[in-house]
């Protein structure tokens, strides 16, 4: 009974996220290549990509808080941020790197400031979130339960 | 501009011509008119006259007859005379010599008649003969002397016979008359419409002949060139046609007015002879008369010398010659009065003074015009002479000249002088008489001895004189009282003159009226040949106006001008006509090369603008993919969607545009209607599902898999229909499209399609049973009109007749608008565009499309209800064993549910039909029910049901309770109870996720249903496996990329591990390196790897650079392989390398796209992957591997 409770609970978790626009269904995609041969592929792709993610905010932080910005050195980051974000369809990091990449491109030191504010925030809530979810999901798998599907078509 | 300039002109004229049309038959009614009334007044005129003549006639007869009655009578007066004193011996002698005398002049009379008729009958002869010439006025004419004639021939027969002749022949002469005008003016009619005829056939004969020289002439040929040719001809034509006219005209009036002149010819030689005639006619009754008078006053002679000479005593005194004379004075009709003198010499008057008592007066010629006052005792005795000529007998009328003595007057003396001498009748010349004062002669004869010898010498007779008897003649109340009796007396003015003076006509009596330039001259003879006397005939009134003459050659010359104007009329009618003909051909070659022109220009330009469309299209297409805000991107939506719609129109210009400069050309390819149809109802069910229309798709069963046509051209035709119903329909109704054989519908008896069954049946009814319920208009209406639909001769067996319609419940078409609706660019009502938006083409080409397919288009439509479009259209028959194009996933879902059976429950009977079509083409059978009471009580019955699809208008959650428990009680018999299917037009997400969580039923169809829908629908109920299609996808794919070894470079971590992991997922062996440097070593050849996936931006070096390197190296090697320099076995056997590179990108932009190409790659993959495209990208690649 709890193990159902649990699975709802999931469900209904992972479709708040959606929802919210945190995830988008690049993340079901994601979710679908994790099988019997590879059962802990999510997880492994999102823990690399938080730490992935983690580097390169530094690294941006860091390039930002330099007198003079080399835009030139920050595009590829916030690049590589926008690819693994929409990878893992992290929407609103995805997002979030469009706007700081425009602008990037008009060299706009405060505007990126702000961006990466904004990036960070919404880096934090999507790495809150998922971490939420493999818990329960791990909660669900200690209890000796399957890990009901999402469903498509939202 | 100039054109339409040209045709306003063209066509204003042609009004004016159309009101001198009216003009042209109101000629024609005066005209019969003229005409009718002519021939009434010649016909009321001609028994008039007729009638003139028979009382003339009459007229004559009765003067004839009294003269004869006048003998007999004075036969009468003698013989109760001469009774008295026993006598009758010397009266019948007298008796005989009269009578003869009387037979004589008759028979003369007549033969001069008789001449005189005959001249008549000469020209009547030949006016019989010919009635061109014939002149009613002359023919009457010669009516009154014929009857004249048969008067005096016959003279001695009875009167009523005569009267009987009378009334006889003018009716024969009136009946020829009239048969003669008749036939003459039926002929000049007849003449008429010939010559009209003939006119008019020689006119259109001209007017075809240019125009038909026209049509030879190539359209090619300069449009000058042809001018010429058409005008040259028809102005030549109208030239001698104008000649021939004047000719005519002239023709027409010389006619008239010679007719004019012979007829008033003749008229007046008829007035001249009629004249003559009634002048020799009086002349001779007067002369007669006066004979008659001589004959008397000579017998009267002859009786005083015998019975108061030869008998002593004298049988006569004063009272008995006065009593004889007043009793026979009727026989004088001429005389005033007669007077006996008595031949006294000078030695005797002593004597004879004595005797009688009183003296011998002399007569006074100077007191001659007291004669008021003439009392014989005022006269004076006469003067000594030597002899005297005393009266002493006298009529009571001249008493007053007993005891005159006539050697007294002059003329008297003289006139007694000549009477002795002659022994006969001797007349004075005109003087005037005593006491009456007019103008008078007297008659003087001798009274001889009786011994005298006939052939006595003038001195025997002067010898033999014993007395003197006169008679007087007062002339011009005798002449008066005679005319009086004669008819025509008003007509005709008489003078009588005596010419024995040559130098001096002595007027006895006449007036100066009358027409003097006219007159006929008859001598009279009074029986005295030494006087000679004459009678001047004339006309009192001038001659009137002929009228006979005037009036039908007026009625030629009216007739002539008539004609006359209205072939000037036509000629130049058929001028202007024939200009406007040339103008018109001018500006229809003109037109005709505008049109070609426009729709050349249409073509080229659409054409030219939607190259650069398409362009602004991928554009704003890159542009959305971009990341952009949500106002940018509602602005390049909009942008986007304004792009596309003006395709479309473009699309649609260019193609009527293409059918109307004739360069559409249809494919021929085979295909399956089906399809076609789900895919229209499923490209439109947005539209239709938004404004809550249900839309329906049904093909009769007949309707074969297979046909060979032009399917997008079909599906162009069904869009550009059902897109209009949809537009037209307002939140209510259905749309619903049906495909069945022409063949099914020809014959309406033998109908096995049931849908096609129901709507048949239901005749003209609106109110039928229809898909959504809501009345529509019956299509039959519209397949009615079809010329192709009924004829057989398209029965080739490689050939099959298609009828669609399309059923709507819109708005309609306005009955006004209805026959303009397939007119390009025209909607039913200008206001329609506004309200509803579009172009108004897309029928228009519809109808062309359906036309080139060999069908024809119709509708009928009732505003307010809805309209029905309906259209035929011949597709080949595709060859039995030909593979069928179905998608293959499909069939495998067809495989499965096969055999299955199904329950429909649904309150419309129709769409319970379609939904079982859409079944069956599943090969599901399906039953029918109306209701889900019904269904219950037939549900036990069916055994194996597999579903129960149940109408959303049918729902009802009571009932369905009392089904559901059934099937559930039912469980334990069968292996899984029936799924149960909801059919719903419409349904948001949300409804459907609570009518499924509800566990009543469990899965939502959304209408319209298609098979594509109705698959995925029942694969996921029945087989309750939703992945299992992807999977099977998958299973596909994983088939491709099984075992194939895959490079995958990327810098970014996570992007490269998602990679990796689906490359896996479908059991590839993946590689991954982190840069192209890497990359480029890894596939520097020989390698193993089956493709690469690169991504393209990358640091140190991107994707495209280590793309051309590779392609470089590869190159390098296969020419030293090619070259020898390095064996193949060297390069692991393989001949020639290319490694697949495939591009992984985020933004796929057609410029990107375009580099790539050139940098060596082989295609490109949307990253993150989807399934879909990496499959068809990879496809590509391993199809054969």
């Amino acid at each position: 009974m709890e193990l159902v409770q649990m699975q709802k609970n999931l469900q209904d978790y992972t479709k708040s996220l959606f929802l919210e626009g945190i995830l988008d269904s690049q993340f079901l995609q994601l979710q679908q290549l994790q099988d019997e041969s590879n059962p802990d592929f999510v997880s492994q792709v999102v823990s690399l990509f938080f730490q992935d993610s983690d580097r390169i905010l530094n690294d941006l932080s860091l390039s930002l808080d330099q007198q003079v910005v080399d835009f030139k050195k920050v595009d590829p980051h916030v690049h590589q941020l926008k690819g693994s974000s929409s990878s893992i369809g992290a929407q609103r990091v995805k997002n979030a790197c469009v706007v700081f990449r425009s602008f990037c491109e008009q060299q706009n030191v405060e505007g990126c400031h702000r961006c990466l504010q904004q990036v960070k925030q919404e880096y934090y809530l999507v790495k809150n979130r998922l971490e939420t979810l493999f818990k329960l999901e791990q909660q669900i798998v200690a209890s000796g339960g399957m890990i009901p599907a999402m469903e498509l078509g939202f | 501009m100039s054109i339409t300039c040209q045709l306003s002109n063209l066509t204003s004229k042609k009004a004016n011509q159309s009101t001198g049309g009216v003009r042209k038959p109101l000629f024609f009614l005066i005209l019969c008119g003229l005409t009718t009334s002519v021939v009434i007044v010649l016909l009321i005129f001609s028994p008039l006259s007729k009638k003139e003549e028979t009382s003339s006639c009459n007229g004559e007869a009765r003067v004839l007859f009294r003269h004869k009655n006048v003998s007999t009578s004075e036969i009468h007066a003698l013989v109760s005379f001469f009774s008295d004193s026993d006598q009758v011996t010397s009266f019948e002698c007298r008796k005989e010599s009269t009578s003869g005398l009387r037979s004589n002049y008759c028979i003369t009379c007549s033969l001069n008649m008789e001449k005189q008729s005959c001249h008549e009958r000469q020209c009547f002869i030949p006016d019989g003969g010919v009635p061109w010439n014939l002149n009613p006025s002359g023919l009457e004419h010669s009516i009154s002397p014929e009857a004249c004639v048969s008067d005096n021939l016959e003279q001695s027969i009875l009167q009523p016979k005569e009267h009987e002749n009378h009334g006889e022949e003018p009716e024969n002469h009136g009946e020829e008359l009239d048969w003669d005008l008749s036939t003459y003016l039926r002929n000049t009619w007849w003449w008429l419409i010939l010559g009209v005829l003939v006119c008019h056939k020689i006119f259109a004969f001209h007017s075809k002949a240019p125009t038909e020289r026209k049509e030879k002439g190539s359209l090619q040929e300069p449009l000058a060139q042809k001018q010429q040719r058409g005008q040259a001809p028809s102005k030549g034509a109208g030239r001698w046609r104008k000649n021939i006219l004047l000719l005519g005209v002239m023709a027409g009036v010389s006619v008239s007015i010679w007719w004019f002149w012979d007829t008033n010819e003749k008229i007046i030689s008829i007035r001249r002879e009629t004249l003559a005639n009634m002048c020799d006619e009086r002349a001779r009754v007067l002369q007669d008369q006066f004979n008659v008078s001589l004959n008397h006053v000579h017998a009267l002679s002859i009786l005083v010398s015998t019975f108061h000479h030869g008998k002593t005593p004298s049988a006569i005194d004063q009272k008995t010659f006065g009593e004889y004379t007043e009793r026979t004075n009727f026989e004088r009709p001429l005389t005033s009065g007669v007077a006996y003198a008595l031949k006294v010499t000078h030695s005797d008057r002593e004597k004879f003074e004595k005797e009688h008592g009183w003296t011998i007066k002399k007569m006074e010629t100077e007191d001659q015009t007291l004669v008021q006052d003439c009392v014989p005792e005022n006269f004076d005795p006469a003067p000594i002479q030597d002899e005297y000529a005393p009266v002493i007998f006298a009529q009571e009328t001249v008493s007053h000249i007993i005891s005159l003595d006539m050697m007294s007057g002059e003329e008297d003396r003289e006139n007694i002088l000549r009477a002795r001498a002659s022994g006969k009748g001797v007349l004075t010349s005109p003087f005037k008489l005593l006491k009456s004062n007019h103008l008078g002669v007297v008659l003087t004869f001798a009274v001889y001895d009786t011994s005298l010898p006939p052939n006595a010498t003038e001195e025997q007779r002067v010898e033999a004189t014993i007395g003197y008897l006169g008679a007087s003649y007062d002339m011009p109340s005798l002449v008066e009282k005679l005319l009086q009796q004669l008819a025509s007396k008003q007509t005709i003015a008489v003078d009588v003159y005596d010419t024995t003076n040559a130098s001096g006509l002595i007027k006895m009596y006449g007036s100066e009226i009358g027409d003097i330039s006219e007159q006929h001259i008859s001598s009279l003879d009074f029986g005295d040949p030494s006087r000679s006397h004459e009678m001047h005939c004339r006309f009192k009134h001038k001659l009137p106006i002929p009228w006979t003459a005037i009036t039908p050659s007026a009625l030629v010359l009216i007739i002539t001008f008539l004609v006359g104007y209205i072939f000037n009329e036509a000629l130049i009618r058929i001028a202007t006509v024939e200009e406007d003909c040339q103008k018109m051909m001018e500006l229809k070659a003109r037109a005709e090369a505008a049109d070609v022109a426009k729709s050349q220009f249409l073509a080229t330009v659409s054409h030219e603008i939607r190259t650069p469309m398409n362009g602004v299209l991928g554009m704003l297409k890159m542009l959305m993919d971009t990341d952009l805000d949500a106002k940018q991107m509602d602005y390049a939506q909009t942008a986007h969607g304004s792009g596309k719609d003006l395709i479309s129109l473009i699309n649609e210009v260019l193609d009527q545009a293409k059918i109307e400069s004739g360069r559409l050309e249809l494919e021929n390819v085979p295909f399956d209607m089906r399809f076609v149809l789900d895919d229209v109802s499923s490209l439109l069910s947005g539209k239709a599902n938004e404004k809550d229309i249900e839309l329906a798709v049904y093909v009769s069963s007949q309707v074969p898999d297979v046909v060979v046509g032009d399917p997008s051209r079909f599906r162009q035709i069904i869009t550009n229909l059902v897109g209009n119903s949809i537009k037209f329909t307002q939140d209510k109704g259905h749309i619903f499209i049906s495909v069945h054989l022409a063949d099914e519908v020809r014959e309406p008896h033998n109908i096995e399609d049931a849908v096609l069954k129901k709507r048949l049946a239901l005749g003209c009814s609106e109110s039928g049973e229809t898909v959504s319920g809501f009345p529509a208009v019956n299509a039959w209406g519209s397949w009615r009109n079809f010329k192709t639909f009924y004829s057989t001769e398209n029965h080739n067996s490689d050939k099959i007749k298609l009828l669609v319609t399309v059923e709507d419940t819109g708005v309609g078409i306005p009955l006004d608008a209805q026959g303009r609706i397939f007119t390009p660019f025209m909607q039913a009502d200008s206001s329609t565009s506004r309200t509803y938006g579009g172009t108004g083409i897309g029928l228009s080409i519809s109808k062309r499309l359906v036309e080139l397919m060999q069908g024809e288009m119709g509708f009928v439509s009732e505003p307010g209800i809805g309209s029905t479009f309906s259209f035929t259209v011949v597709f080949g028959k595709a060859e039995t064993n030909l593979p069928v194009t179905k998608f293959e996933r499909f069939d495998l879902a067809i495989q499965e549910f096969k055999g299955l059976r199904a329950l429909v429950i649904d309150s419309r009977n129709i769409r319970a039909e379609v939904t079982s079509y859409h079944l069956q083409r599943l090969g599901i059978s399906a039953d029918i029910v109306s209701s889900l009471s019904m269904a219950c009580t037939c549900v036990s019955k069916l055994r194996n049901l597999a579903m129960i699809l149940i109408d959303k208008d049918a729902w009802n959650k009571k009932d369905f309770a009392v089904l559901d428990e059934l099937l559930n009680s039912s469980k334990e018999s069968t292996t899984r109870p029936p799924k149960i299917l909801l059919l719903a037009t419409s349904a948001t997400p949300v409804e459907r996720s609570e009518m499924k969580s509800s566990g009543l039923i469990d899965e939502v169809v959304i209408k319209p249903l298609r098979m594509s829908v109705l698959i995925c629908c029942l694969q996921e109920t029945l087989v309750n496996g939703k992945k299992r299609q992807p999977n099977r996808k998958r299973r596909n794919l994983g088939h491709l990329l099984r075992d194939k070894r895959i490079l995958v470079v990327d810098d970014n971590l996570v992007n490269r591990r998602v990679a990796e992991g689906a490359l896996k997922k479908y059991g590839a062996t993946v590689a991954c390196v982190e840069s192209g440097k890497a990359a480029l070593a890894m596939l520097k050849p020989p390698h193993n790897f089956d493709a690469c996936f690169m991504d393209l931006q990358m640091p140190e070096m991107d994707g495209f650079e280590a793309t051309r390197r590779v392609r470089d190296l590869e190159r390098e090697i296969n020419k030293k392989i090619a070259s020898g320099e390095a064996s193949a076995d060297m390069f692991s056997k393989v001949s020639s390398w290319h490694v697949p590179i495939l591009a992984m990108t985020a933004d796929v932009i057609q410029a990107t796209n375009e580099e790539c190409m050139k940098c060596g790659m082989d295609g490109y993959v949307s990253k993150p992957f989807e399934e879909e495209t990496l499959y068809t990208a990879v496809a590509k690649f391993f199809e054969f591997g």
